[in-house]
Formats: structure tokens, sequence, C-alpha cells
């Protein structure tokens, strides 16, 4: 398993390409004068669930297409296996893509949109059905293959969309936003489903999304794009507990980022810092830390009611914070907080991450 | 006293009564385009369709009411008729042919690739043609086409001359007249095509001709057909093409025209021909189930 461990190290440009999986070194992408990817490296090992997270905007979705091939890179390579794919056209590549809004082809059934790509290659016409009939088994639409793509809901034809790319058994599978259209119950229930079919087939996946908590429940790593460049790159525990940039602290999640200047006054350290809301305990106020705890006396501003968690948001001596409290019991039962109380908002002193910039 | 629940007067009486009667409102809709379509329209057709089935008194040479075949047969007993139909039919159908083949590559240049202005220059010289008169265009293709035109001029060089006046100039003609008609439409169905459809084609592995044959040809098929009428229908009712860049060239209009003060039945029956190969080329064009499509 060299392959992972090196995953992690070799960020820099002019490494070595893996041999098996993707690498990318210094690929940038302008569009006329605006720079839309600029100087991106990373290594993903075959097999991995690698997310791309970021805002709309942010290159994430032009990094994908120069993988794909649909834009030309305009510095960098892209490697396959090892191999300079950079200059090949996408019909050359092993690589096959899910497109945003599916792509599929509205003059053809089902089953003709699966077997589209199974034509280019050299393989008689029975072999060629019955493969696409086990993909389309294999996504649960057998009894659909004589439809055509608008008679399908959004949830079917994302499905198809999967089937017609897997059933050509790429090395690589690229997920543009695949489950952006659907709804909250569907997305969750593909989510699981992606995630099974990733991990039997060992397909590499690259998936691009702005949903940071889909990001996290499906990947092994996750790279946070932001104008264009990488903020990190690292599993969901690593983005979310050791935030490289202030940017990513607050893409992931809920936080408090704290200034050197505010956190020299409140707590004593002189950089920047972030505590998680969920990590803030809200307690009377003259009540006593902890060695190993840090407190602020805070007044409650506003309280928010979220079903499984409670909000509150807090001043701070003019600096606002916010903290969450799971609800572990019905309202009522616990003595709860009201606006205008003093409170302490205390926390364990390993909870405060230091953020580097 | 009055009531508060009295109703208001409109201030616009007529407004108000087409409003409340709606049936008179459709009527008023109606009146001007029903009386041109029954009156003019569909009037005049019928009374071709009736004068083809009269006859020319061989002893006065007028026209006299009554029925008879004999003018749809001579259609097809008649050798220089029955040619002339079916030189005519070939030469609408080349026309269309030439109109597809170049529509197609030309759209998908200017609905995919251009740029914007591009694009817009492109639609302004395509549709240039439609600016000028039907005999500026005919008199422009004479003169570059004739014995001592632009077209010999270019070949003398190479020892090779144009084509004369004849068939392919007829051709090349009704192209250049009816193309405005296939380009626009084929460019509007390119364009509708989504972008990451060619990019899905690339990424399942089909390269340019597939993508073309596959993907862009089924989708663009209703725009096609509709492109088609015109330059079907249009070239097979065309005589004058025939006559200033065909040399000896007759088409069915030229066979009407002849006819159409000498024997009117006759002329009348030939006008159905090209209606009838219209209608068989929906019928085929409904078989292959693009118009469901549409």
């Amino acid at each position: 398993m060299a392959g992972i461990e090196s995953g992690h190290n070799l960020l820099n440009e002019g490494t070595t390409p893996l041999t098996s999986g993707v690498s990318i070194r210094g690929l940038s992408k302008s569009f006329g004068s605006v720079e839309a990817v600029s100087g991106v490296n990373l290594d993903i090992p075959q097999g991995e669930f690698f997310s791309m997270l970021g805002p709309s905007g942010s290159g994430k979705t032009t990094v994908l297409r120069m993988i794909a091939g649909f834009e030309a890179a305009s510095a960098g390579s892209i490697f396959l296996n090892g191999q300079d794919v950079t200059d090949q056209a996408p019909f050359d590549r092993e690589v096959n893509t899910v497109f945003q809004d599916y792509a599929l082809f509205p003059h053809m059934s089902i089953q003709e949109n699966v077997e589209f790509g199974l034509r280019a290659k050299k393989i008689s016409k029975e072999e060629r059905a019955a493969k696409a009939t086990e993909a389309i088994e294999q996504v649960k639409l057998g009894h659909l293959s004589d439809r055509l793509p608008h008679q399908l809901s959004g949830g079917q034809r994302q499905r198809i969309a999967l089937a017609r790319a897997l059933v050509l058994r790429p090395k690589l599978l690229l997920l543009d936003e695949p489950l952006g259209a659907l709804d909250k119950q569907l997305r969750e229930e593909m989510q699981v489903e992606l995630k099974t079919i990733q991990r039997e087939s060992k397909i590499t996946f690259i998936f691009v999304t702005h949903d940071q908590e889909e990001a996290m429940r499906m990947s092994d790593r996750i790279a946070v794009f932001n104008a264009g460049k990488i903020e990190q790159v690292g599993t969901p525990e690593e983005v979310y507990e050791r935030p490289a940039t202030s940017f990513v602290a607050g893409f992931l999640g809920s936080s408090n980022i704290i200034d050197a200047n505010s956190a020299s006054g409140l707590i004593g350290m002189q950089e920047m810092v972030n505590i998680r809301p969920e990590r803030i305990k809200l307690v009377a106020s003259s009540e006593t830390l902890g060695s190993d705890e840090q407190g602020v006396q805070a007044t409650i501003k506003d309280t928010a009611f979220l079903g499984a968690n409670t909000l509150f948001i807090l001043d701070v001596n003019g600096i606002t914070m916010i903290a969450t409290r799971v609800n572990e019991e019905l309202p009522g039962e616990t003595k709860g907080f009201v606006v205008g109380d003093r409170v302490l908002a205390k926390w364990k002193k390993s909870h405060v991450t230091s953020i580097p910039k | 006293m009055t009531s508060l629940l009295e109703k208001t007067k409109s201030t616009m009486p007529i407004s108000s009564y087409l409003h409340l009667h709606p049936k008179v409102r459709l009527r008023a809709l109606l009146a001007l385009p029903m009386t041109w379509l029954v009156g003019v329209y569909i009037i005049s057709l019928f009374l071709l369709l009736i004068t083809a089935f009269w006859f020319i008194d061989p002893f006065t040479s007028r026209v006299r009411p009554g029925f008879t075949l004999e003018n749809f047969v001579s259609i097809f007993t008649v050798p220089a008729y029955l040619s002339t139909s079916i030189r005519t039919l070939l030469i609408a159908l080349g026309v269309t042919a030439l109109c597809i083949v170049l529509a197609i590559p030309l759209g998908i240049y200017m609905a995919k690739i251009a740029r914007p202005w591009v694009r817009n220059l492109l639609a302004v010289l395509i549709t240039l043609p439609l600016w000028a008169g039907y005999l500026v265009k005919l008199l422009a293709m004479r003169l570059t086409f004739t014995e001592n035109g632009f077209i010999n001029w270019l070949l003398d060089p190479i020892g090779i001359s144009g084509p004369g006046f004849g068939i392919p100039v007829v051709v090349l003609t009704l192209t250049y007249l009816w193309f405005p008609y296939m380009a626009l439409p084929v460019f509007t169905a390119i364009r509708q095509i989504p972008n990451n459809l060619f990019d899905a084609s690339a990424d399942l592995g089909q390269k340019a001709w597939p993508t073309i044959f596959r993907v862009v040809l089924p989708l663009i098929t209703p725009a096609i057909i509709a492109g088609s009428v015109f330059t079907f229908s249009l070239s097979l009712g065309d005589y004058l093409a025939a006559r200033f860049v065909g040399g000896s060239t007759q088409m069915i209009g030229s066979i009407i025209a002849a006819n159409i003060n000498l024997n009117p039945p006759v002329a009348a029956a030939f006008s159905m021909v090209p209606i009838a190969f219209v209608v068989m080329y929906l019928l085929v064009a409904r078989r292959t189930g693009s118009l469901e499509r549409m």
C-alpha cells in the first residue's frame, strides 16, 4: 500500500506521480483574465472516495472537468496511473463522469443510454445488451429499461447516469454534484448507495460537492477549495478538528473563530483560534473552572430551538460567539437559560484549536 | 336613495361587453383571419383542384367544366411529363440534401464554438440572401456561372470549365435560394442541445463522427424536417431557376407555366404533383417517428 502512504505526503509539485491512482501537479486554468484554478497539487490513491468541497466558483468543478478532459489545462499536468493524460481527449481517458444534471441522451431509451459507451468498444451486440441490462439491474431499475429519460423521476435518472458510467468499469469515476437536484431523503439514500458501490467496486470516486455534510459523510479524504486553490486536504476528522485556515474552519460546520488580538484578551493565546460551538458548555456564572478548562463570562443575546440542538448566541465583551447544546431532555425538564442571563461559557483547553492562517 | 350594492357603471362599455360575452369576443378575434383563410386560401386551392378535372374543348379551345381524369393520366403517360416530374423530384431532394449537409456543420460551429460576435455575423450572412429579391439572386448566380463568368474564369487556368447552365447549377441556385430556411432551424435546434450531452458522449468514448450521428442528428431531426419542408416544396414549385440557369432543363413549374394560358386544366393537374410529393414526404417522415418527438 505504498500508494496510500505517499498519498498523504506527496503534495508538492515535482514529486513522482502515483503509479496507481490520480496525481495532479501544478494544475491551473484561466478563462480570459480570470484564473479559475491556480496551482493545484493532489494525489488520490486508487480506491479512495475523495471529495472536492468548496463554495460555487471555487474551482472544484473546473478541476473535475480538466481530469475528465472537457477543459484543457492552462498549466500543469494530470496523471492517471502514472501516465500523463493532460493532452488526451476525453474519449481516450479511462475516466467516466456522472454529470450534475445527468446528461442522459433524451432521444434514447434507458437501455440505449447505458449501451452508448459500450458501442465505442468493439464488443458484440449481445454482450453489449447483456452488460447494459446487468448495470440497469444493479441500480434496481430493470423494469424501466424501455422508457425514455424524461419519463423517469430525478432519482431514477440519477441512478441511470450512474449505471451508464459504471457499465464501462472505469478506474476512476468523477461525480459532479450528482445529488444536488434530489430532495433530502432521496439524497441521503443515494449517499449510502454510492458509498456502498464505491466500497464494493474499489473504483476511485472523485466527488464534487458544496455540501460539507455530504462530503464528511461519504469521503475518505476531502480537499477544501477556495478561490481556485486547495486550502486543505485531509480526512473528515482532520479538516474538521484541525482546520488549516480560517476558511476551512468556517466552511466545515459552525465555528467561533477568534482573531489573535481578541484571543489574547480572552484566553491569553497570541494566535487565531477556533472553538467549535458544540464544545462550549454554558453553566451558572458563579461556577468555577476545572484545571483543564477555560471560560469566559457571557450574556445570552438570543436562543433558538433547532430540534436536536438548542443554539445560544452569546455576547462576550462585545464579541459574538455561538454555543450549541444537545437536547438530551425534553424542553422544560432542565433549567434552560433565557435571553439576558449571565452565564459562564466554558470549554476544555484541549478543545481550542489554533488556526495557522 | 342609491343602494350601496348597485353595480358600478363601466367607463369602457365595449370592453366590458366583450368581457362578459366570451363567444362574441372569440368571433371578433377570428373574423378577419377566417375570412382570409376560407375566402381566399381554401377556395382558390379548391378551385384549382376542380379545374384539374375540366377539359379543353377541342373546337373552341376554351375550358369546359366537366369531369375527366385525362389531365392526371397525361402526367404518367406523356413521357416528357413523367420524366420532368421525376427530374423535379430528384432536383428537390438534391437541394434538400445539400442544404442539410451544409447546415449541420455550420450549425454546430455557430451554436457551440463561435464567439458571440462571429455567431451574430454568420446569422446575418445566412439571412442576407432573404433581403435581396428573388430575381436578383437568380441574376447573381447566372452571372457567376455564365460562359464568360466568374467560375469559368477561375477554373480556366487549370484547364477545366465549370458546369454550364443545367441541372447542377439549378441545384446550386435553389440551394442558394432556400438555404436560410434550413440553416436557421438547424442552428436553433443545435443550440438547444445541452453542452453536457457533447461532454457525455466524449466521456463515454465516442469521437466526433459518432457523436454527430448518434446524438446531434437524432435530436435535430425535427428541425431538419421543418427546414426540408421549405427547401423541398419551394424547389418543387420553382421554375424560374430552371429557366434562367437551367439551360434546357425543364421542371414541373416550367410545364405549369407553359400551360397556364394554353391548357389551364393540365396546369392545374400538374400543380397537384408537388403537393402529392410533399404529402408523401411527410408520410415518410412520420413513419420514422421523428415527428412525434417534435
